[in-house]
This record gives structure tokens, C-alpha cells and sequence, in this order.
């Protein structure tokens, strides 16, 4: 009876997350490779034909590629902020934590700030106007890094404590500059928790919808969240094509995902408690 | 880094600008927003095909946008963040004058079309003295659409009052259909009853609009003002509407009123021209009469002019853009979409004329047009102030949420915050 | 000391390090949210601004559909944290046992986590449609009626809210898990040598020590909550009417309208809410844990 119950529990579970957390994935797999009318129909029942090729191409194809260009604007942005975001969030944590300083206490409360407080949307886009950097790539990006700092900082900060100080030290006694410590030694031994920061900030990027909304608009500018919520208005009535474009657009993190599971769990778990 | 990149995007911008530019070795290329609505993308592509047929030098592209109070956004959005296109579509009316016309649009006074546009349609495109937009349409009427064949085998005639319409209701109703229409998913077409009473409105208290832009009326105060919205929820109450009322979209408005599928549809008339590209084989189904009043005597027509096209000053292409305006001004452009997308109410160019033939939910329209007095402009164009939340506001009233009373107070406030967005004097 | 000192003079942790994430951060965040109070006391529209004094916030308080933004984004907040929280322990505990494919099963409940919020808004506005969705037609067959989801004004939010939590349970799961695993398995050997039951075991030892994880869930899906727009916006735009409403929605909403200054008294209003909401509550829980 014993050896039993872990398997009739388990198996319980299985069954009951499949249906909670699985069918919709499934209803959108399943919708995203019919035809337009079967699919207006918003039932389980499997397609006559399977219309993934096609469906996918005209989706690719919508409105001049808008979804190519998304793709390309999207990936764009999460590459380049997601990189100068832990550079930049590696520095400070690491000085945050190795050196006794009073801007220790400023820089704490300024993060503590991002974490909390919204940003205010209109202030920061006439700041963007008069700086120029309105609807651009560049401007997009850097209010990625500015809005993921806080949280990518604390997450190096606390797992920077982990990383022994001798290293430093006998970095230090053997001639090392301050530079070359933090980039040839701590850093390379930053490598978990980076993993883990890069996988999260960019899935949160690149699923980020509200920030391109403000910041970017303009066609050129489409991003992959964006491209799909106009499409919405344009797919009324074909289903199938707004379900292969959400399938498209939830591929990438899937694909992210299965590659890193394990360190997302790893690296969450281990900065979330400490911290 | 950032300056390496910065090469990347210039090179990766010169190399999409090119692959955008096409192979028709376009010395300029315009930008062309428009709304989302079928019989709009219709025409603006016939419009464009024949202009680009005469200047081979010059492409167009189309742009749809959301319509409704999220279209209104984007336009507003837009020409405040200098991202509009090169020509743009939009309403004319007080949507035109929130836009703020004599600091963010091109000055299109001295376009040739403009001597053939009626002076009705310039009073709604001028501001300061001077004319911003060039009509893109026919005038269209607020009122309902009905399914003459469901009137047909029900016995049924047009009404003339509301309690007519009502009737005409319950008998629908019993005969297992829906007897009115409403598409909250298009939160949009949830206005129809209470913009579409301003006729009757007007017949009952002929200074309201100048009174209301003086902050002198109000809709809560006004008791034919409340009308609008206590007929719309006495549709509410009646149980008259669609089951999926909150979930249906425009599309399926007009489906059902052209299938049979529903007897009533609120709407403008503009709807036929989706009608002809969506359900050609209804279009004869389908016909249109003003929204009654509660008197038999006062029965006429709100009257819509067309969306008008601009041009921002931000433009790069103004003058390229100016020549393509005026070419949908003209006369020749003006029959193109005739042909396209049927009329959906008289013509506002000398010289285009209305077919032979017109589809009927029209031919129902002319009699008001040609009477004296059975047509009045809608509020919107005889005051610059539209408050942006009464789409949301009907919908409340439509589902039963908010009472009239509490929505016409609501809708007050709203336009007390545009008006005085506006700075007009009073508020 | 002495030596502390020596080091500090030419310490090996440069502070020039701190320079470029501050500018970014000072500049693109720091200075815009504070310049935000002074805009919200204007009527502002992005080339003149107007100096009203409290007007904006009076409106806030006053209009009802501005009223029920705010108390909307309270009751969704309070509703997708509290539901996050108790759900990702039972889950968390669930996990952690023993029991079969225990490993895909996490992978299966964080997966929603990754999607894009946009993609879930719209496959569950399809799935929650009153006639033609999934989810009704299937209570159909049943024999129940299905509600009106997402068009029935007093059920709206909670849908939302629902789908929020549907969404967002795996990462409360994953920190929970986390934090269970940090308890020692011998207090609960003891304890059972003591002959405590299982509901005992879970009162006794795994609620108080999990506490650091549950501080950590609860002040993440709270700000959370407070904040939320995607999933709102694309499944209701707020509606039906303003039923959904919420403060991030209203702020956008007054923002496309036009009206700046209000927006950003939206945007003051809310950093008040989240600042009235976690503080106390991270001061009330540390305090409690000391005292422990």
C-alpha cells in the first residue's frame, strides 16, 4: 500500500495539471493548425487537414512581414539590454558588496525604489523626446536596463557573498588591477547566477508588452507582444491565424526554457531565499 | 558598444528601407492610416490604386488602425509624439477640433478640390478660418438598420415612434430572434442610441448644443438630453438584446442584421459599404429608418458628415501628400469609391452624383435628405466637445451596470475634462 | 583597524564601477518618477503644463469610475497574492513529497510563467467567451450555465484575477519549494517521533519556517497585483464599462485620452498604494521574525 500511494498521488496530480495547465496550450496547438472555418469553431475536435506550413507562412506574411520585423526588433532589444544589464548590475553588485562605502546605503534605497514604485510613463516620455531617443531602438533599450537594474543588482549582491574575498585578495597581492579582478576573476565565477539572469531578464524582455507600448510606437519600431495584440483587431474571424500567432510568439521561451530548465530553478531558488 | 550597435541599426534600417522601397523605384513613398473597417480599406486601396496609376512615381502605403475610442488614442498619441503618417484619416467634427488642428495639421485651404465641397462638410474641417481635411465619403445618418425580410414575414412596418419600435420588438422577440443587435466587444457601436436621439434631442431644445459648449446644459439636467440613454436601457430591460450582447463584435452586428439573424442593428449608415464587402448577397435585405422619438411629428434623421483626410505638419512628404489629398477631394475620387463601396448617404462634391441604383437601407435614407428639416448634424459637429468615456458609459447603461441618470452625471463629468483639456472659455 | 583603513584608501573595488548604471538608472528612471509629482499637480499635455494644484487627485477620489480603478486594483491585488500564495505552498508541499514524475510535474506548473502574457490574455478571452468558449460549452455538456466571464461586470476582474493566478502560481511554487527544502528534515522526524500528526507537522514546523519564502511571495505578487496592465488590458480593456478598471488601465487610458496630468497622478497614486501596502507589512513581518 505504501510503494502504492506515491504513484496514485503523482498520477492524480498528472491528470489534474494536465487539464489546468496544459489544455490551453494544447487549445491554442490545436486551433493554430486548422482551417479558418474549423477553427471558428473553437472546439477540441482535430483538423481535417493540418495546415501548420500554411497557416504559419500567412501569419509571416501578414501586413508586409510586420512579424519578421518584430521578431528581429524584439530579439534586438533582449540581446542588447540583456547584455549591458549584466555588466553593468555585475559591477554594482559587487562593489555593493565587497566595500564598506556610505554610497552602499543611496544605492540600496535607489533599488529598493525600483522595485517598488511604477515608473511614471509621460514625465519619462518627454524626457525621451527631448532627448531625442523617442520611438528608438536605443532609447527602448536603455529603459529596459534602467527598469531590470534593481532587480539584477540584488540578485549579483547576494550572490556575491558566496564568492570568498581571498580570491580578491590573492588576486590582489599578485599584482592585479581592481579592473582585472572584478573581469578576470569574480566574474567568470559569476557564471550560475548569470545564466539564471539572463534566461529570466530575457524571457521577461522579450515578453514585455506595456514598455514598447509607451516607449516605441511606430511601425518600424513593432515589437513581437505588440505585432500580436494589433493582430487581434485584424483576426476577428480567423482564429486559426491569431492561434499561430500566439503559438509563434510563445516559441521562443519554450525553447529557452527546455535548454535551462534547470538553472532557472537552480538560480531562483538559490538568490530568491538568501535574499 | 552602443556606438557599434548604433552602426548595426543604421546599416540593418538602410537595408529594410531599401527592401520596403520595392522594386517600382519609388521616388517618395507616403504613409496612409486608416481605420479598420472593411468598406474604409476598400476604398482607400481603390483610391490609392487609381492615384498611383497617374503619379507612377509615388507609392502608398496603408496603414488600418483600431477604431473607436482606442482609434481616437492612437491618432491623439501620434500627433503628439510626431509619429503620424503622412496622411491620415480621422473624423471631422469636435473629434477634429481635440486634435488641435491649427497646431498640429497642414492648412489644406488651397487645395483645388476644395471649391467643389459642400459648405456643410467645411464647417466641420475648419478651424481659425481655415479648412483642414478633404471629405473622404459620403454623409452618413445615425440610426437603426432593420431586416426587411424579417419585417416582411412578421407583418411588420417602420415605425414612427418609439413605442412602435418597441412593439415592433416584442413581436420580434416572440417570433424567436433578436430583436436588437448590440456589439459591446466594439465598445464603439454602444453610443448609437444616445448620439443618434440628437435629432429629436434637437427638436425638443434647439439651443442644446450651443448651451451645452457654454457649460450652460447639461445631459443629466436636460431631460430630452437623458432620453438617449433611457432608451438604451430599455432596450437593456425589454431583454431585446443578443445573448453574447458583451461579447459580440461589429462583424457580428451586421451578420446578424443581414442574415436575419437579428431584425435591429443601431449604426451608421457607413455600415452599408462593410455590408457590400462582407454580405453582398444581404444588401438587399437590409434597410434603414431614423430613430423615432416619442412623437410621430418629430421623426428625422442624425446626420454624420464623412471622416475628412489630413495632413500633420510633421510630414516629411507634405507636398506629395497635399497632391494625393486633393486628388481624394476630387470629383473622380469621389466616384471611385461610389463604385466601391456603394453611397452611404449623399454626396458632399458638386459633381458626384449618387447611381441610378443605390442599395436600399440608402434609398430608405434620401426621403429625409430631401425634405426640408428632417436632418440635423450630430452633436459632435455643432459642438467641439465629445467626451472620450461615453463609449465605456453605454456600455454600462446597455448592460445594465449604470443607471441614466448616474451615466448622463458620468458623461458630464467626462466632458468637463475635455473641455477644459481644450481650454475653452466657461468650464 | 588601522588595516581596514590602509585598504579602504586604495581599495580594490573601484567606485567608478557604480557610474554608468547610475546615469542609466538616474536619468531614465530617478528623475522622470520624481518629476512625476510635480506633473501630476498640472494640466499638462506634453507642450504646456498648467500648474491645478490638487485637481487631479480630487478627480481621482471623486469620479466613479476613477473610485473603481482604485478599489479594483486593491481587491485584484489582494485577491492574486493571497491565491498565489496558499496555492504555491499546497503546490510546494505537493512537489516535495514523494510522489511520481514529481520533476515534469514542476516544469509542467512553471511553464505558464515564461508565455507571454498577451498570448494568455487572448487564448483565455477565446476560451471565456459566454456562448462559443471552450470553457462554457464544456459546463454546458454538463449541465451547469456557464457565467458570463469576462461580460458580466461583477465577474470580470476575477476572471482576470484567475488567470493571473493560473499564470503566475508556478513562480510562488518554485520560491516555496525553495524554501522547503531549507527545512531540516529532522524537525520533522522529531516530530513525528513525538507522534504529531500531519496537520500538526505542517502548522508547527513548515508554516513558521517557510516564512522567509512567504514574505518573499507575498510582497513580489502583491506589487505584482498592484501594477497589473498586460493581462487586463488584453483581456477587457477594462471593461465591461469600467468594471475591471485598474489603476495601471486608468493611467493608460487617461494617457491615450490626452490627459497627461491626470495620467500621472494615476502613476503618484499607485506609488502611494504600493508604498502604503508593503512597508508596513515588510516592517510588521521582520519584526515578527525577530521576535521569534
Amino acid at each position: 500500500m505504501r510503494n502504492v500511494r506515491p504513484y496514485v498521488t503523482g498520477a492524480i496530480a498528472l491528470a489534474v495539471a494536465a487539464i489546468i495547465f496544459v489544455m490551453p496550450f494544447v487549445f491554442v496547438a490545436l486551433q493554430a493548425v486548422k482551417s479558418k472555418s474549423e477553427a471558428s469553431r473553437l472546439d477540441f475536435e482535430l483538423p481535417e487537414h493540418w495546415l501548420f506550413w500554411d497557416n504559419l507562412v500567412a501569419v509571416f506574411k501578414a501586413r508586409d512581414y510586420q512579424l519578421a520585423l518584430a521578431y528581429f526588433n524584439s530579439t534586438l532589444i533582449t540581446v542588447v539590454s540583456v547584455t549591458i544589464l549584466i555588466l553593468l548590475s555585475a559591477m554594482v553588485g559587487y562593489v555593493m558588496q565587497r566595500r564598506k562605502t556610505v554610497w552602499n546605503r543611496v544605492a540600496s534605497i535607489a533599488l529598493f525604489m525600483g522595485l517598488m514604485m511604477p515608473p511614471a510613463v509621460v514625465p519619462t516620455i518627454g524626457l525621451l523626446q527631448d532627448i531625442g531617443l523617442f520611438k528608438t531602438m536605443t532609447g527602448m533599450i536603455l529603459i529596459q536596463v534602467a527598469y531590470n537594474l534593481s532587480f539584477s543588482i540584488l540578485l549579483y549582491r547576494s550572490f556575491i557573498s558566496t564568492i570568498p574575498r581571498d580570491l580578491d585578495e590573492a588576486a590582489l597581492i599578485d599584482g592585479a588591477k581592481p579592473r582585472q579582478i572584478f573581469f578576470r576573476v569574480v566574474l567568470p565565477l559569476l557564471k550560475p547566477v548569470t545564466v539564471t539572469n539572463v534566461v529570466v531578464q530575457s524571457i521577461a524582455i522579450f515578453n514585455d508588452f506595456t514598455n514598447p507600448l509607451y516607449y516605441l510606437p511606430g511601425k518600424e519600431n513593432v515589437t513581437v507582444q505588440l505585432t500580436l495584440y494589433n493582430f487581434q483587431s485584424m483576426y476577428t474571424s480567423q482564429y486559426n491565424l491569431l492561434f499561430m500567432n500566439i503559438l509563434l510568439v510563445t516559441i521562443p521561451p519554450l525553447i529557452v526554457f527546455i535548454f535551462f530548465n534547470r538553472q532557472i530553478v537552480a538560480g531562483m531558488t538559490a538568490g530568491g531565499v538568501k535574499g | 558598444m552602443t556606438h557599434r550597435i548604433k552602426l548595426i541599426l543604421a546599416g540593418t534600417s538602410a537595408l529594410l528601407a531599401l527592401v520596403a522601397a520595392g522594386p517600382s523605384h519609388a521616388e517618395v513613398t507616403l504613409s496612409f492610416l486608416i481605420d479598420n473597417n472593411p468598406d474604409t480599406v476598400a476604398a482607400a486601396e481603390a483610391l490609392v490604386a487609381a492615384y498611383q496609376a497617374k503619379a507612377p512615381d509615388v507609392t502608398i502605403e496603408i496603414e488600418p488602425r483600431a477604431g473607436g475610442g482606442e482609434g481616437d488614442n492612437i491618432i491623439k498619441t501620434r500627433l503628439a509624439t510626431g509619429e503620424m503618417s503622412d496622411v491620415f484619416l480621422y473624423n471631422s467634427g469636435s473629434l477634429l477640433q481635440a486634435l488641435k488642428p491649427t497646431q498640429t495639421l497642414v492648412d489644406l485651404s488651397g487645395l483645388s478640390s476644395q471649391a467643389k465641397v459642400d459648405e456643410s462638410f467645411k464647417a466641420v474641417v475648419r478651424a481659425d478660418g481655415k479648412l483642414y481635411g478633404v471629405p473622404f465619403g459620403t454623409a452618413m445618418a445615425g440610426g437603426i438598420l432593420y431586416n426587411r425580410k424579417i419585417y416582411q414575414d412578421l407583418g411588420l412596418s417602420v415605425p414612427k415612434t418609439w413605442a412602435d419600435f418597441m412593439a415592433n420588438n416584442a413581436k420580434v422577440k416572440a417570433a424567436g430572434k433578436v430583436a436588437v443587435a448590440q456589439t459591446y466587444r466594439d465598445t464603439w457601436t454602444s453610443q448609437l442610441f444616445v448620439l443618434a436621439d440628437y435629432y429629436n434631442l434637437h427638436a425638443a431644445v434647439p439651443n442644446f448644443a450651443a448651451d451645452y459648449t457654454a457649460n450652460k446644459a447639461k445631459y443629466a439636467e436636460t431631460a430630452a438630453a437623458l432620453k438617449g440613454f433611457e432608451r438604451l436601457k430599455d432596450v437593456h430591460d425589454a431583454g431585446l438584446m443578443n445573448e453574447d450582447f458583451g461579447a459580440a463584435s461589429y462583424d457580428d452586428g451586421l451578420r446578424m442584421v443581414a442574415t436575419g439573424e437579428a431584425a435591429h442593428y443601431p449604426m451608421l449608415s457607413f455600415a452599408v459599404g462593410a455590408l457590400k464587402q462582407n454580405y453582398p448577397d444581404n444588401l438587399n435585405d437590409v434597410g434603414f429608418f431614423a430613430q423615432p422619438s416619442d412623437d410621430a411629428a418629430t421623426n428625422g434623421l442624425t446626420v454624420w458628415m464623412p471622416p475628412a483626410l489630413y495632413i500633420p505638419v510633421t510630414s516629411q512628404h507634405a507636398e506629395e501628400a497635399r497632391k494625393f489629398v486633393d486628388f481624394a477631394g476630387s470629383v473622380e475620387a469621389c466616384k471611385i469609391m461610389v463604385e466601391t463601396n456603394a453611397v452611404q448617404g449623399p454626396s458632399l462634391i458638386d459633381g458626384c452624383d449618387l447611381p441610378a441604383s443605390v442599395p436600399p437601407a440608402i434609398k430608405d435614407m434620401l426621403p429625409y435628405f430631401e425634405a426640408k428639416d428632417k436632418t440635423t448634424p450630430a452633436l459632435e459637429f455643432v459642438s467641439p466637445i465629445k467626451g472620450p468615456a461615453l463609449e465605456q458609459i453605454t456600455v454600462e447603461v446597455g448592460s445594465g451596470i449604470r443607471q441614466p441618470a448616474e451615466a448622463a452625471k458620468l458623461y458630464d463629468d467626462d466632458v468637463r475634462k475635455q473641455a477644459k483639456q481644450l481650454g475653452l472659455p466657461n468650464w | 583597524m588601522t588595516e581596514t583603513r590602509r585598504r579602504s584608501r586604495k581599495s580594490p573595488y573601484p567606485l567608478w564601477f557604480f557610474i554608468p548604471a547610475a546615469i542609466i538608472y538616474g536619468v531614465l528612471f530617478l528623475f522622470p518618477t520624481i518629476s512625476s509629482l510635480w506633473f501630476s499637480l498640472t494640466r499638462w499635455d506634453l507642450s504646456t503644463a498648467e500648474f491645478i494644484g490638487l485637481e487631479n487627485f480630487q478627480q481621482f477620489f471623486s469620479e466613479p469610475f476613477l473610485v473603481k480603478g482604485l478599489v479594483n486594483t486593491l481587491i485584484y491585488a489582494v485577491t492574486t497574492s493571497g491565491l498565489k500564495t496558499v496555492c504555491g505552498l499546497m503546490l510546494a508541499v505537493l512537489l516535495t513529497s514523494n510522489i511520481f514524475a514529481r520533476g515534469f510535474l514542476r516544469t509542467l506548473v512553471f511553464f505558464p510563467v515564461l508565455v507571454s502574457t498577451i498570448g494568455i490574455g487572448i487564448t483565455f478571452t477565446v476560451m471565456m467567451h459566454p456562448t462559443k468558449g471552450i470553457i462554457n460549452v464544456t459546463l454546458k455538456t454538463l449541465g451547469i450555465p456557464g457565467p458570463g466571464w469576462l461580460t458580466n461586470p461583477a465577474l470580470a476582474l476575477f476572471s482576470v484575477a484567475l488567470v493571473d493566478v493560473w499564470k503566475g502560481v508556478g513562480l510562488a511554487t518554485l520560491i516555496f519549494i525553495a524554501g522547503l527544502a531549507a527545512i531540516s528534515p529532522d524537525y520533522y522526524e522529531a516530530a513525528r517521533i513525538d507522534g504529531a500528526t500531519r496537520l500538526q507537522q505542517f502548522s508547527r514546523i513548515t508554516l513558521p519556517l517557510v516564512r522567509p519564502a512567504t514574505v518573499i511571495v507575498v510582497t513580489l505578487s502583491l506589487i505584482g497585483g498592484l501594477r497589473s496592465f498586460d493581462l487586463i488590458w488584453a483581456m477587457t480593456r477594462g471593461g465591461p464599462g469600467f468594471s475591471s478598471d485598474v489603476i495601471a488601465s486608468v493611467i493608460y487610458k487617461q494617457y491615450q485620452a490626452g490627459f497627461y496630468g491626470l495620467s500621472t497622478a494615476g502613476n503618484v497614486i499607485l506609488f502611494a498604494l504600493i508604498a502604503a501596502i508593503i512597508l508596513p507589512f515588510t516592517l510588521w513581518f521582520n519584526r515578527r521574525e525577530v521576535g521569534e
